[in-house]
């Protein structure tokens, strides 16, 4: 048994905005698989739950008129990694969800949890930032739409409103056609872990694939929320594809991020993790996209 | 505290039960049920003792409310035997491999298997080792788990090309 006090189950996404305006304490229970384990270790006893996990109107994913991809938050993992619009237009995500704990927690976990948890390990966040996803917020007062690289406030804290939820996350066909991605998730086991550095890059090449027209690298773990590394970007950006491209992005990513030591790992390791997985991952977009690294 | 009505279909059979809206889903079962193949193993989806499936994918029962349960189809490990003397070939692949030895694990890891054993295509034994990294196991060394998976897979693959096809 658990020992929250109050289950709110609304039936509908208007009611459960009611209840979040009338019951402003109360949690968010997405599919649980962080609120109903720190009830199992005492943390959050006596808390409300507004259960919103049964509102099929808040899963799935589609492409939009404009060709924005739009996912809908209480999509699983499972959901992610196996929907064939996730890998036809930004297969990097379902890869990235798909080095989440193991298959029962990707059955449960959902990507709105994941990021509305604000941790810095969430290995769809980082991902999400390097495609500059925008977050769909709704409250009874409408729709708030507040790009996801300025929803993580500190760690744990989003500016999500009291009486908000998320209904949406949109990744626009500007940022995401012709990119080829790759995440790179370094953990101590290959399962039922947490990152310790998470990496995800993300590479569009001119036409003769010679030369990087866009570039984009975010990371989790590197800094008390998932961050995107402006500086690596701005030096990659109009770069030649070669040896030296990775030297500057290693080299740059340095003046981004920000890590610590954790019982995990210490800073040091850290700060060498983020050099050599954004050469890896930039190395493998690259190729994913038809380039070559001294061609 | 609150109570409710859920009702769903477990191992085939339409169930309707009133219960405490903070009961997990393993509470339910176990407790409404008697069905003890579900164990509480971590209680915080670690271990993967008590996974249970729900529309025929694998979930954590001590990690799901039961009130989610709600119209949905649940299968657990008494739904593959027909009473004492009928085991399905995979309980019997796990005891001619000897992955089985405590045994608490069990249950759980012969149900996060039936997703795979159930495919028309052979898995590579990384993709059943990715399939089954949900679930702990302290005795085996995972080995002959893995084996008894592989086999069966392989055995009904088998089975559906020279028999039924």
């Amino acid at each position: 048994m658990y020992n929250f006090r109050n289950l709110y189950e609304p039936k509908s996404v208007k009611e459960a905005l009611e209840l979040r305006r009338k019951y402003p304490e109360a949690l968010i229970l997405a599919g649980g698989s962080d609120i109903l384990i720190k009830l199992r270790e005492e943390k959050i006893a006596g808390c409300d739950l507004i259960s919103i996990y049964l509102l099929d109107d808040l899963r799935g994913v589609c492409v939009e008129d404009d060709g924005t991809l739009l996912i809908r938050p209480l999509s699983s993992f499972t959901d992610i990694t196996m929907n064939p619009l996730i890998k036809k237009h930004i297969p990097v995500l379902g890869e990235a969800v798909d080095q989440i704990g193991g298959p029962q927690i990707r059955n449960i976990g959902t990507i709105g949890g994941n990021i509305c948890n604000g941790v810095t390990s969430a290995d769809s966040a980082s991902t999400l930032k390097a495609y500059d996803a925008v977050l769909e917020l709704t409250s009874l007062d409408g729709v708030r739409e507040l790009p996801f690289a300025d929803f993580n406030l500190s760690p744990g804290k989003v500016d999500l409103g009291a009486d908000e939820l998320l209904t949406g996350i949109r990744i626009s066909k500007e940022s995401y056609e012709r990119t080829y991605g790759h995440y790179i998730k370094y953990a101590m086991r290959r399962a039922m872990d947490i990152a310790t550095l998470g990496c995800s890059v993300n590479v569009r090449l001119s036409e003769d694939r010679k030369t990087i027209d866009r570039f984009r690298i975010a990371y989790g773990v590197a800094a008390p929320i998932p961050i995107r590394a402006v500086s690596a970007e701005k030096a990659a950006t109009g770069h030649t594809v070669n040896k030296e491209l990775l030297d500057v992005v290693a080299k740059e990513v340095l003046h981004d991020i920000t890590p610590r030591s954790s019982w995990r790992a210490a800073k040091e390791f850290r700060l060498h993790l983020a050099q050599e997985l954004a050469r890896r991952a930039t190395t493998h977009a690259i190729e994913k996209a038809g380039g070559k690294i001294d061609g | 505290m609150a109570n409710t009505i859920v009702t769903c279909t477990v191992n085939g059979k339409n169930r309707e039960y009133y219960i405490d809206v903070r009961s997990s889903l393993s509470d339910m079962l176990r407790g409404q049920e008697g069905l003890l193949s579900i164990k509480h193993g971590c209680d915080v989806g670690e271990c993967g003792a008590c996974t249970v499936l729900i529309n025929g994918q694998p979930f954590n029962s001590c990690i799901y409310l039961a009130v989610w349960a709600e119209g949905k189809d649940i299968f657990t490990l008494e739904g593959l035997s027909n009473g004492r003397d009928s085991i399905s070939d995979i309980q019997q692949a796990f005891i001619d491999e000897g992955a089985v030895q405590c045994g608490f694990c069990t249950p759980g890891f012969i149900m996060s298997s039936l997703p795979i054993i159930t495919q028309d295509t052979p898995s590579t034994r990384e993709e059943i080792r990715k399939q089954i990294a949900g679930n702990l196991c302290r005795c085996t060394g995972y080995e002959k788990i893995v084996n008894a998976i592989e086999k069966t897979q392989a055995k009904r693959i088998a089975e559906k090309k020279s028999g039924k096809a």
